[in-house]
C-alpha cells in the first residue's frame, strides 16, 4: 500500500509539472493580456503595470518565479543578486500569487472563499445524485425489462442529455413563480442549496443510475447469488449485502472523476443561481486572460482528479478483495 | 478478504463527520441580515483602490465608501460641496483652490487634511501605483512629467513638492494649478480617480506585509475610508456589504443603515431577483424583454453618455477614400438598429457625441440616402463600370446585440451599394488587440464619456491618440482640438468642439451608430435616484419614500406623460412605511 502512494506521489509531481508547464506557456501564447482594456493605455502607464507584475520579464523567468520555491524578483536570495529579504516563493511555497482581474485578492483568497461553497454545493449534489441513482438503478436491474425499468431509463436518458440549464429554468418558473418556495437566486441557507443542488446532480443520478444498473445485472447473475438465494437468506439481504457491493464497483470508479466535475464543472449553475463558487473561475480566468487565477484553478483540477482517482483505487481494495494494489 | 470492519465503519464514520462538518461550518458562519437596500452591480469589482479604479461597477463602490473634494447632484450631476466646504478659480482659470471641510474623520479617526490629497494625487501620478487614469491628472501642472520622466530605477525624475503644481498651502487649503486652462477640470476632480485615500493605512500595511501589502490594505477589515459608508464584508462573486459611516461628515443625511452590493453576471438572474424583489435597482436587461419591461414604471431608458460606432480603418483600400466610407455611413440602417434591434430608445447616432452635454448643439439628425452613397461609390471609381468593390469584414466581439447589428449593417451594404460584408467575431481580449493593431477593415466599438463635455469623445481621434485606433489624423482637427482645450469662454469652446466634430463627421474615421440609453429597471420607491446622463449615482442621497410620497410621485408622473401614454403601475418593493434619513425623520416629525 505504501509503495503503491508513493508511485503515485512520484508521477503526481511529474504530471502537475507538465501540467503547468504546458498551460503557462499555452496562455502566454493566447493574443492579449490582463490588462487589455477598451482604453488602450498610455504607453508609460501600460509600462508601469507590466513592471509591477512582472510581465516585462522574459518567460522563463516569469514561469520559473511563479512555480518557485525560489523567489526571482528584487528580494530574490543573494546569490542570484538579489537583497536577500525574502528568498522563498511561488507555487512550490504554496503562494499562487496575485489574481490580476480581482486585484484585491490573492489567488489563495480566491481559491480558499469559492472552493468550500463549491464543495458543500457539491456534497448536496453528489447525496442526491448517489441516492436517486443508486436506487433507480437497483430498481431498473430487479424489474428488467419491466415497465417500471423502462420509464426509470427513458428518465436517465432525459437526465443525461437535457442540459441543466433547461431543467434549471423550469425549476425556476415552477417553485419561484408559480408556487413560491425557494429563492430565485443566491447562497447562505438550505433553502438556498436544494434547486441548484438537485440541478447540479441530476445528470450525475442518471449516470449512476445507468452504471448501477448494469453492474447489478452483471452481478446478479453470478454463482454467489444464487447460493445466497438457496440459503434462504431474505431477498433484501441478498440484494443489499451481497449483490450490492459488487454492483456498485462501476459507480465508484466514475466517483472520482464525477466528484471532481461536480466541484468544478458547475459554472452553467453557479451562473444561473448566482453562487459564488469555484466554477465559474475555471472559465472566467481564462477569457480574463488572468494568468495566475487560471494557473491556479488549473492546478486545483490536476489535483483534484489525481487525488479522487487515487482514493478510488484504495476505495476498490476495500470493496473488491481480488484487486491488488501492490502489484498493479 | 475483506477489509476489516473496523477500517470501513472508520471510512464511513470519516466522510460523515467531514460532511456534517461543512454543513455546520456554513450555519455556523453569522449569517447577514437582509440589507435596507440591494442593487446589482454587474460583475465583481476589479479593485476598490480609487487609483486603481477604472470600471463603472468599481466606480459605484468607491462612491460609496469614498468622498472627493466634489460630488455631483444626484440628478443634475452639478457640483456639490464634498470634502471641499467651498473652492475658487482663478480669472486666468489656471488655479483652483479648495477649502478643506474642517472636522472631516477618515474611519480611523485620523482628521482629513489638505495634505491628505496631496498625498493622494502624488500617489496617483506614482509609476509604483501603476494607475491607469493617472492621465485625469495630467492636467495639473508637471503632473505628466512626474509620471512619465523616469530613471533607470523607474522612480520620477522630477521632484513632486517643487514642480508639480499640487500644494498644501496650509492643512485645509489645497491649490492645484494646472498646464492650461481645462474648463472641465471641477468634472475630473469629481471623478473618483481623484478620491483621497490613507496615508496611515497604506504605509502600515506596506510595513507589516511587505509582499502582499497591495492588497492587504484594501482588506474590508483594513482599508480606511472616509464616504458615507463602510465595508463590512466582502465574498468575491458575491456581495459587498456596505454599513453606513456614522463618523460620516454627513451622516445625519444618509437613510440607509445597510446596502448589498451584488455581482450578477446573467442577466435572467438578475432579472429574476429584481422581480421577487431580492434586489432593488439592477442596472442593464436583455434586449428580449426590453418590450416587456419599457411600458412599465420602474424601466425608462434615458439618455445616456455612450456612443456605439464603427471605427473604419483607414489606412487600407478601399476605405482609404473618404467618400468610401461616407458611402458606408449614409447607408447604416441606424433608425432599424435603434428600433427593431436595441429597442430601449437608444437614438440615432450622426456623430459621436451623444446629446445631453449642456451647451453643446452636436451633429445635427441626417438620414440615410442609397442613391448619394452609390453616386459617391461610383466616383470613387467602384461599382458598374469601376473596380470591384473587395470583400470587407465587420469585426465585432462575441455578443449577440453585436452580432444582430452587423448582420444589418452587412445585408443593407449588400443590398444597396453591392459591397459584400463578412462577420468577423472575436472573444472580448482577441479582439481588442485585433483593433489596437489596426488589423480590422470596419469594427464594432464604443465609447462611454468621462466627464460632461464633448472633449472626453472628441480628443479619441488627435493624430496618434492612444485610443484612436483607426489610422486617422488630420492637423486641422488636432488644431481644433488643441484650441478648444485653451479657450475659457464656454461657448467659443463648444463652438470648436462642434467644428471638430463636424470635420470628423465628413472625414468619418469612425461611423456613428447610436447613442446609449440608461438600462436601469429600479423600484419606484426609491427616492433620491435618478436616471442621469452619465448614470453616476451617489448613495448618500438615497433613501425609500413612504406610500404617501410615493403617490405622490406617481400622480407628478402620470400629469408629465403624454396622454395615452401612461406607464403600467408595478408593485414597488421596499418598505412601505419608507426610511429617510435622520435629518428627514426630524422634519417629518418623527
Amino acid at each position: 500500500m505504501l509503495r503503491f502512494l508513493l508511485r503515485r506521489l512520484l508521477w503526481f509531481a511529474i504530471t502537475l509539472l507538465v501540467v503547468m508547464s504546458v498551460s503557462f506557456t499555452l496562455m502566454h501564447s493566447v493574443k492579449g493580456g490582463p490588462f487589455d482594456n477598451e482604453r488602450t493605455l498610455h504607453p508609460s502607464i501600460e509600462a508601469n503595470i507590466k513592471a509591477r507584475y512582472n510581465l516585462d520579464w522574459p518567460i522563463w523567468r516569469q514561469f520559473l518565479d511563479y512555480v518557485g520555491p525560489l523567489n526571482l524578483n528584487e528580494k530574490r536570495a543573494t546569490f542570484l543578486g538579489g537583497d536577500g529579504s525574502d528568498v522563498w516563493g511561488g507555487v512550490m511555497t504554496g503562494d499562487f500569487g496575485p489574481s490580476y482581474r480581482y486585484r484585491d485578492f490573492t489567488v489563495n483568497d480566491i481559491i480558499g472563499q469559492s472552493l468550500p461553497i463549491s464543495a458543500l454545493l457539491g456534497v448536496v449534489a453528489m447525496m442526491w445524485a448517489l441516492s436517486l441513482g443508486v436506487s433507480a438503478g437497483i430498481a431498473s436491474a430487479l424489474r428488467r425489462g419491466g415497465k417500471l425499468d423502462l420509464a426509470l431509463r427513458l428518465a436517465a436518458t432525459g437526465g443525461i442529455a437535457l442540459p441543466n440549464f433547461v431543467i434549471a429554468s423550469f425549476l425556476i418558473i415552477l417553485f419561484v413563480f408559480w408556487i413560491p418556495l425557494l429563492p430565485v437566486a443566491g447562497w447562505g441557507t438550505l433553502q438556498h442549496m436544494l434547486l441548484p443542488g438537485f440541478c447540479l446532480g441530476l445528470v450525475f443520478a442518471a449516470y449512476i443510475a445507468r452504471l448501477t444498473r448494469t453492474g447489478m445485472l452483471e452481478v446478479l447473475s453470478q454463482d454467489y447469488i444464487r447460493t445466497a438465494y438457496a440459503k434462504g437468506l431474505a431477498p433484501r439481504t441478498v440484494i443489499l449485502r451481497h449483490a450490492l457491493k459488487g454492483g456498485i464497483l462501476p459507480v465508484v470508479s466514475y466517483l472520482g472523476p464525477a466528484t471532481a466535475g461536480i466541484l468544478t464543472g458547475s459554472l452553467v449553475i453557479e451562473r444561473i443561481f448566482f453562487i459564488p463558487g469555484t466554477g465559474s473561475h475555471f472559465v472566467n480566468s481564462a477569457t480574463n486572460r488572468d494568468y495566475t487565477l487560471a494557473m491556479g484553478v488549473t492546478i486545483l483540477y490536476t489535483v483534484l482528479v489525481y487525488g479522487l482517482n487515487t482514493v478510488v483505487d484504495l476505495a476498490y481494495t476495500l470493496l473488491d478483495p481480488r484487486i491488488d494494489l501492490e502489484n498493479e | 478478504m475483506d477489509a476489516p470492519r473496523w477500517l470501513r465503519t472508520g471510512l464511513s464514520l470519516a466522510l460523515l463527520a467531514g460532511v456534517f462538518a461543512a454543513v455546520l461550518a456554513l450555519a455556523g458562519r453569522a449569517r447577514l441580515e437582509r440589507a435596507d437596500f440591494v442593487f446589482n452591480n454587474g460583475s465583481e469589482p476589479q479593485t476598490l483602490d480609487p487609483a486603481a479604479v477604472t470600471g463603472v461597477p468599481e466606480g459605484r463602490v468607491v462612491r460609496s465608501i469614498f468622498e472627493g473634494l466634489i460630488v455631483q447632484h444626484p440628478e443634475t450631476l452639478a457640483p456639490l460641496p464634498g470634502m471641499a466646504e467651498s473652492w475658487t478659480i482663478s480669472d486666468d482659470g489656471l488655479v483652483y483652490t479648495f477649502r478643506i471641510r474642517e472636522g472631516a474623520k477618515w474611519t480611523n479617526g485620523d482628521a482629513i487634511t489638505a495634505h491628505d490629497f496631496t498625498y493622494s494625487f502624488e500617489r496617483l501620478l506614482h509609476p509604483e501605483t501603476a494607475a491607469e487614469y493617472s492621465y485625469q491628472l495630467w492636467y495639473a501642472k508637471g503632473a505628466k512629467a512626474y509620471s512619465t520622466e523616469l530613471d533607470d530605477d523607474g522612480e520620477p525624475i522630477p521632484d513632486f513638492d517643487t514642480t508639480v503644481g499640487i500644494r498644501a498651502t496650509d492643512e485645509l487649503t489645497l491649490e492645484i494649478e494646472l498646464e492650461a486652462p481645462t474648463p472641465f477640470f471641477l468634472d475630473l476632480v469629481a471623478f473618483y480617480s481623484l478620491y483621497p485615500v490613507n496615508r496611515r493605512n497604506i504605509e502600515e500595511a506596506r510595513e507589516r506585509w511587505p509582499d502582499d501589502w497591495r492588497i492587504e490594505w484594501v482588506r474590508p477589515e483594513n482599508i480606511v475610508t472616509n464616504g458615507p459608508y463602510k465595508i463590512a464584508y466582502r465574498r468575491v462573486n458575491d456581495r459587498i456589504r456596505l454599513e453606513k459611516n456614522e463618523g460620516y461628515w454627513d451622516a445625519d443625511n444618509v437613510a440607509f443603515e445597510t446596502i448589498d452590493i451584488l455581482a450578477v453576471e446573467q442577466y435572467t438572474t438578475m432579472l429574476n431577483m429584481y422581480l421577487t424583489g431580492e434586489a432593488h435597482w439592477i442596472d442593464r436587461v436583455a434586449t428580449n424583454v426590453v418590450p416587456r419591461m419599457i411600458v412599465r414604471e420602474d424601466f425608462d431608458p434615458t439618455p445616456y453618455l455612450g456612443s456605439y460606432f464603427y471605427r473604419v480603418n483607414v489606412t487600407r483600400e478601399p476605405m482609404n477614400d473618404a467618400r468610401v466610407r461616407r458611402a458606408l455611413s449614409l447607408t447604416i440602417p441606424r433608425k432599424a438598429i435603434c428600433e427593431k434591434i436595441m429597442k430601449a430608445g437608444q437614438l440615432p447616432a450622426y456623430g459621436v457625441v451623444p446629446p445631453g452635454i449642456p451647451g453643446y448643439a452636436g451633429i445635427p439628425a441626417g438620414k440615410e440616402d442609397p442613391e448619394l452613397a452609390r453616386a459617391l461609390l461610383a466616383e470613387a471609381g467602384y461599382g458598374p463600370g469601376g473596380k470591384p468593390f473587395p470583400t470587407i469584414e465587420i469585426h465585432y466581439n462575441t455578443a449577440e446585440a453585436h452580432r444582430d447589428i452587423a448582420l444589418a449593417v452587412a445585408d443593407v451594404w449588400q443590398r444597396e451599394l453591392g459591397v459584400n460584408a463578412k462577420l468577423l467575431n472575436q472573444e472580448w481580449k482577441v479582439y481588442l488587440d485585433t483593433q489596437t493593431n489596426i488589423l480590422y477593415d470596419v469594427s464594432r466599438s464604443s465609447w462611454i464619456g468621462d466627464y460632461g463635455d464633448p472633449n472626453t469623445f472628441l480628443d479619441l481621434w488627435v493624430t496618434g491618440g492612444d485610443n484612436n485606433r483607426t489610422g486617422w489624423g488630420d492637423p486641422r482637427y488636432d488644431q481644433l482640438i488643441a484650441d478648444a482645450a485653451r479657450e475659457l469662454d464656454y461657448e467659443k469652446r463648444m463652438e470648436l468642439m462642434l467644428a471638430a466634430e463636424t470635420l470628423a463627421m465628413e472625414e468619418l474615421p469612425v461611423l456613428p451608430v447610436y447613442y446609449y440609453t440608461t438600462q436601469n429597471v429600479v423600484s419606484p420607491r426609491l427616492g433620491g435616484w435618478f436616471n442621469n446622463t452619465q448614470d453616476v449615482h451617489f448613495p448618500k442621497f438615497w433613501y425609500w419614500m413612504d406610500d404617501a410620497e410615493l403617490a405622490t410621485k406617481r400622480a407628478a408622473q402620470q400629469a408629465a406623460s403624454i396622454e395615452g401614454n401612461a406607464t403600467e403601475i408595478i408593485e414597488a418593493s421596499g418598505p412601505s412605511a419608507g426610511l429617510y434619513s435622520p435629518a428627514a425623520r426630524l422634519e417629518r416629525g418623527e
